[in-house]
């Protein structure tokens, strides 16, 4: 899987969580909860989405680590490799 | 033999506009089953019926806008003989409200379609909408339409753009949201956003609850330091689809308090406190285009933790996709109020008529706190429980809120 991939599963499945959000929008720096506006309950629903997808457990301590589309695709590649 | 109406989703709702039917004349149907689904000032709302039998008619048309009372389908008990002409047998029918030539949520009209908002004189009511169909933000744009991301066709409507002046650079040519920045304002468009609708119907509640509700408030500061470690070790074991947040133990424990402090769970209507044996604890859950909405996890007092957090899942899902149901929106018994792990560390809320209490949680907070004679940190959050002094006084609040806090004490009980 390329990180080209993981960043497209990581928007999908961001915009599946919050429908208003525009895909073309996110930049690679937003960060879910302070620039996106996603609460607690939706940055569980994103984690549990991505762990169907991808097979990545991410676990509580590790949230920190996918707050952004650029930290995410880092993060999940080194995970699923 | 039954008629299936307009239901009220909230005192201040007068009426809404049916968007789509889930069943046809024929279908069987049973209590609590969702037949149709209908647009309010809160966003679309599923809509159950409280009848078992078969559906002899559907009596309303889809985009009908349709007053509260107003029937909207004929159902027959199974063995009762069908009305030979149910519509004369039939009240008349509550008079229909203009209807949009086009349906909006449900015929997409296309982005193209020739109209002339920004020329509409401003004090054009807001009813007679026929004449400037909107494509409805979530369709597919119809083959032959402009390209437009979601985004911008929503702030295009907001602003009152018209589309086709604009011109797109995202990909194939596509409108952007950036696009429309170099757009000049045009004048005010005279149909209210859902946002402001939403803001309307909030407004008329909170209003009413303050003229009407004698509120008075008691507040307590809570270490929630052994629920939070309890939490962080269960969810470390937990695959996200299992993990619980702190919000689902605050529901569980105001849930557990409520069904033991009864003036503080039920509803005050026609002058009377009803209290509730069932706790249909209302989570506010603001929307991420601005409002919100309270809709309840039913039966809240009989169901575990894990329960209430898949509860909450489901209904913060749904509330994001505009599908509550009409149940959830009008049998809350009390509700729970939480700003979320960030924010103001208290906050005194509006009850949500007819119910009697709110409770408001303010975000946890590190602080100075003293346990066994020592300071040392904790991470505490602030309870206001915001009661009504038609139903209970000091006493009972202060109850409510011993019993929330021994309840969060010993969270692996709960």
């Amino acid at each position: 899987m390329t990180e080209q991939d993981i960043r497209r599963a990581y928007i999908e499945e961001l915009v599946a969580v919050a429908p208003d959000i525009d895909p073309d929008t996110v930049g690679e720096t937003d960060h879910l909860q302070d620039d996106l506006g996603l609460d607690s309950m939706d940055v569980l629903n994103l984690v549990t989405a991505l762990h169907e997808r991808l097979g990545v457990d991410i676990p509580e301590a590790d949230y920190p680590q996918i707050a952004t589309a650029k930290r995410a695709v880092v993060y999940l590649a080194a995970r699923i490799g | 033999m039954g008629v299936f109406t307009m239901p009220s989703l909230g005192a201040d709702m007068e009426a809404g506009t049916l968007v789509e039917w889930l069943v046809k004349p024929g279908d069987e149907v049973h209590r609590g089953d969702v037949l149709a689904v209908v647009e309010t000032q809160k966003g679309a709302i599923e809509i159950e019926c409280f009848e078992e039998g078969r559906v002899q008619e559907l009596q309303a048309d889809i985009g009908a806008k349709l007053p509260v009372g107003a029937p909207l389908a004929l159902i027959v008990a199974d063995g009762e003989p069908a009305p030979q002409e149910p519509a004369a047998a039939e009240p008349e029918p509550a008079p229909q409200e203009p209807e949009p030539a086009e349906p909006e949520p449900v015929e997409p009209a296309p982005a193209i379609a020739p109209v002339q908002v920004t020329e509409a004189p401003a004090a054009v009511p807001v009813a007679p909408s026929a004449g400037f169909p909107v494509p409805p933000v979530t369709a597919p744009p119809p083959s032959g339409a402009l390209a437009v991301s979601p985004a911008a066709r929503v702030a295009a409507k907001e602003k009152g753009i018209d589309l086709r002046t604009v011109k797109g650079t995202g990909p194939g040519g596509a409108i952007l949201l950036k696009d429309l920045d170099a757009e000049p304002a045009p004048k005010p468009v005279p149909k209210a956003s859902p946002q402001d609708e939403m803001r309307k119907a909030i407004a008329a509640a909170m209003t009413r609850a303050k003229q009407t509700i004698p509120h008075f408030y008691l507040s307590e500061t809570i270490d929630i330091d052994p629920a939070l470690a309890w939490l962080a070790r269960r969810n470390e074991s937990s695959p996200p689809a299992e993990r619980v947040l702190p919000g689902a133990l605050f529901v569980r424990a105001a849930a557990v308090a409520a069904s033991k402090v009864s003036g503080m769970n039920g509803h005050f209507t026609d002058g009377a406190f009803r209290p509730s044996s069932r706790v249909n604890a209302g989570v506010a859950v603001a929307l991420r285009g601005g409002g919100l909405v309270a809709p309840a996890v039913m039966g809240a007092e009989a169901m575990s933790v894990d329960d209430i957090m898949q509860a909450m899942r489901d209904l913060v899902v749904r509330a994001r996709a505009g599908r509550l149901r009409s149940s959830e929106m009008t049998e809350g018994t009390i509700t729970i109020s939480s700003l979320g792990e960030s924010g103001a560390e208290a906050m005194t809320g509006v009850i949500f008529p007819p119910q009697v209490a709110l409770v408001g949680l303010g975000a946890p907070k590190l602080r100075p706190w003293v346990v066994d004679g020592a300071v040392v940190p904790r991470t505490v959050i602030t309870l206001t429980l915001s009661a009504d002094h038609r139903v209970s006084d000091g006493r009972q609040a202060a109850r409510f809120i011993a019993e929330f806090k021994s309840q969060i004490a010993s969270p692996e009980a709960l």
